[in-house]
């Protein structure tokens, strides 16, 4: 870790302030990405601005029936607030499938968004990386890249976006509250994150002198039939190979509504509203999941090591969506796949 | 960001200040002087003589360094302790009371949960923590919510079962 000064924000528009005259500062919330990968010197900051304690912590109902998640709202907070449990269960699912209860316990709402690749090369700083020092190379696309993306990778960089929460998030629609000098904008959550493209070293499309003030969550929630299931390496507290979000509106066996996004494929949440809409007027049943995971997968590409990626996504989109339309959605604690 | 180094190097700015920091740890008022990038468990351990928080990985991978602030169970090598100033620390050093030890403590010697005791005192904050959110039951939810600590010696059933023994589910 390389010295840096610190101070805290006093409110938003301080924080606006003082990342917007200090270049090379970073804000600093629950700081479980950002520390770590400040002891690997993958991060540089000279100045971390602490947001912690900007009251940006409620959970508030929208005139239009949604939810307005304050930024700084601790990832295990959310999951177990009484509205999310409620009304979004798909939200709270995937938290849960995410990291472990001390993480969960430090992380915010904002934070999840904005945490860094787990690509091994972007942290082992001896290697060539192109999103840790633009024009490098990338070591993954001929290095051990069993992980990496399947879905929207370029030849600069085939990284994935670690978080859960999100793919959960992108599927129910969410939108991104973000303040910058200029005053307060909204992102759709689907147009957050971006693609690697050339330009790797860009994850999001958040200003560099922005900060994330909410997330907003619209009124359908799909509490009724919904599922979210990570496959990885190990059963719990490790990132996913594959993860479905699957969400579904149900009447008489047909389906009314789909929402469908994978993580651990690509450098973003990965949601297919083509794949949605070819399940909509669909009866709820394998033939017409297996279609819509083949229309989802219809452009994935294989690296040297993870093929076996492309398999395993359809078949967790079938057994997700099948969960989701009976009504029985992935346990996070019992990993057993029924 | 490496951009942010190579303007540091540039324009370098001035070494900061050693800041004030005041914790209540284990009950009692602790204020002392760190540099900003000293993390929670680096004060605990170097400057207030607390080596019972025990560093693993220095990464949140471990859970060695599981501590609660303000009642919550959280990784204390991942947080800076100028950010916590104010704050309310309990580590393994206080949760015994008048000599008595906590009942998860002493779960964790009846059940012999623990052969190096090395991830012990972690392992111990983390089942409190556990015990207070009041979620985690069965021995699947003990297991999935006990994920951020780990036994290299694998003492795991018998952590199930202290935990279990000291949240009254088992004798």
């Amino acid at each position: 870790m390389i010295p840096f000064q610190y101070t805290r924000a006093n409110n938003v528009a301080d924080a606006v302030r003082l990342i917007a005259a200090n270049s090379g500062a970073k804000f600093i919330a629950g700081g479980t990405n950002l520390l770590d990968l400040m002891k690997d010197n993958v991060e540089r900051p000279t100045k971390l601005i602490d947001i912690s304690r900007l009251p940006l912590t409620s959970v508030e109902e929208t005139a239009s029936g949604g939810l307005r998640i304050g930024a700084l709202v601790p990832n295990a907070d959310l999951a177990w607030h009484p509205l999310i449990e409620k009304r979004y269960p798909l939200v709270a699912s995937a938290i849960l499938a995410g990291a472990s209860q001390q993480l969960r316990n430090m992380a915010s709402t904002g934070g999840n968004l904005v945490q860094r690749t787990r690509c091994a090369y972007f942290y082992d700083t001896a290697t060539p990386c192109n999103k840790r020092q633009p024009g490098s190379g990338c070591s993954a696309v001929n290095g051990i890249n069993r992980g990496h993306a399947i879905l929207g990778a370029s030849t600069s960089c085939i990284a994935t976006h670690p978080s859960d929460m999100c793919v959960a998030l992108v599927a129910l629609d969410a939108t991104v509250h973000v303040t910058g000098p200029n005053g307060g904008r909204t992102i759709p959550f689907a147009d957050f994150h971006r693609l690697p493209g050339d330009t790797p070293h860009i994850d999001t499309n958040l200003g560099p002198d922005e900060i994330i003030t909410a997330i907003e969550v619209p009124a359908k929630g799909f509490a009724t039939n919904y599922s979210y299931l990570k496959i990885r390496d190990r059963l719990s507290y490790a990132f996913a190979l594959i993860s479905v979000a699957a969400a579904l509106e149900l009447k008489d066996g047909t389906i009314q509504e789909a929402r469908l996004a994978l993580g651990g494929v690509a450098h973003k949440p990965w949601r297919d509203v083509a794949a949605e809409a070819a399940l909509r007027g669909r009866p709820a049943e394998e033939a017409s999941f297996a279609a819509a995971a083949d229309l989802l997968l219809r452009d994935a590409r294989p690296q040297a090591q993870n093929g076996f990626k492309i398999d395993l996504a359809k078949r967790a989109i079938i057994r997700t969506l099948t969960q989701a339309a009976r009504g029985t959605p992935q346990s996070q604690s019992n990993k057993t796949i029924q | 960001m490496q951009d942010g180094a190579a303007q540091s190097d540039a324009n370098p700015a001035p070494l900061p200040e050693k800041m004030s920091v005041t914790l209540t740890v284990n009950g009692t008022e602790r204020r002392f002087s760190v540099l900003p990038w000293v993390s929670l468990l680096d004060a605990l351990r170097d400057h207030l003589d607390l080596t019972g928080t025990k560093k693993g990985c220095d990464h949140g991978q471990c859970g060695a360094c599981t501590v609660l602030v303000d009642g919550r169970r959280i990784n204390s090598c991942l947080t800076l302790a100028v950010m916590r100033d104010g704050a309310h620390v309990t580590t393994i050093e206080g949760l015994a009371t008048n000599g008595a030890l906590d009942p998860l403590q002493q779960a964790f010697i009846d059940h012999d949960a623990f052969q190096c005791g090395y991830c012990t005192p972690g392992q111990i904050c983390s089942g409190i923590g556990l015990i207070a959110e009041g979620r985690a039951k069965s021995p699947h939810e003990i297991r999935e919510f006990m994920s951020g600590n780990i036994c290299r010696c694998g003492a795991y059933p018998n952590i199930v079962a202290a935990i279990q023994q000291a949240m009254g589910t088992k004798p």
